[in-house]
């Protein structure tokens, strides 16, 4: 092998050790451009996922309407779910504690005293019968040891499920918040489209 | 002979469940508890329960007092 010839192979060599280098580089940073935006959209898609909750928009002030959200609130907690319930018009009497009357306009006095005060004295959608549904409603349910609605109300907020007090309706319906039970979160629409729209499931009852 | 046992019989939907929920809590990882219920629908709400959740229903036996054995996972 004569001198010239080792010299070319040493070219050589180098020249495709460049080429490799440089091509390598190219796939190289064309990969790690990929990457970059798959974990943009793995991060947009991560906000994007909801989260594992219920919201229920709670309107009915109907006994068994009621009892119906708190079961299902009670329900979703127990399956590892997080459960916030926005109540409003008929719905507010489940957080009601008394009728408070000093302070109020006529027209909101008659308001309190048309509404029934508490979750304890509400009606039955159905067969309700001046009060006699409900008595009835009671009986029943006593007799095959179902829970009463003031003991699934105890029970939700026991669980931790959050509750929201639509405040435009509360003004609308002159109720005030010391008429209301503790630890009550306040809020409007918005209020309730923040927290449905971070849910997996959204019922109006 | 399971870990712990939780007696609800003669409670209705959904206090099966909410107590289940709420033991599952204090109990370590691979332990089990053993659920005795009469609720009618319990059968559906602890296979319901165990799939959301992730934790084992080992064993389930039918009857009128159900039998419903939980591994936590």
């Amino acid at each position: 092998m004569t001198t010239q010839t080792a010299l070319d192979i040493a070219g050589l060599e180098k020249t495709i050790e460049e080429m490799l280098d440089k091509k390598l580089n190219e796939r190289f940073s064309s990969l790690e451009a990929q990457l970059e935006g798959l974990s943009q959209q793995l991060q947009a898609i991560q906000q994007d996922t909801l989260s594992d909750r219920v919201t229920l928009l709670v309107f009915s002030g109907d006994m068994d309407k009621l009892m119906s959200a708190f079961i299902i609130g009670a329900g979703a907690v127990a399956m590892g779910m997080e459960v916030s319930m926005y109540f409003t018009f008929w719905g507010l009497t489940a957080l009601k504690k008394q009728n408070v009357y000093n302070g109020k306009s006529i027209p909101e006095k008659m308001m309190a005293m048309m509404l029934p005060t508490g979750p304890d004295k509400v009606g039955t959608s159905k067969m309700n019968m001046f009060g006699v549904g409900p008595a009835f409603f009671k009986m029943m349910m006593d007799k095959s040891n179902v829970e009463t609605l003031p003991d699934l109300i105890t029970i939700n907020r026991e669980l931790g499920v959050k509750m929201i007090a639509c405040q435009m309706t509360m003004g609308v319906m002159g109720i005030t918040k010391e008429e209301l039970i503790d630890e009550l979160e306040y809020g409007g629409a918005g209020t309730y489209i923040g927290e449905a729209s971070d849910s997996k499931i959204t019922l109006f009852i | 002979m399971a870990d712990e046992q939780l007696d609800c019989k003669n409670l209705n939907c959904p206090m099966p469940i909410v107590k289940i929920g709420k033991m599952i809590k204090t109990v370590e990882e691979g332990k089990t508890i053993e659920v005795t219920a009469t609720d009618p629908a319990f059968e559906a709400d602890i296979r319901a329960w165990a799939k959301k959740t992730g934790h084992e229903l080992v064993n389930f036996e039918d009857g009128d007092i159900k039998t419903a054995l939980i591994e936590k996972k």
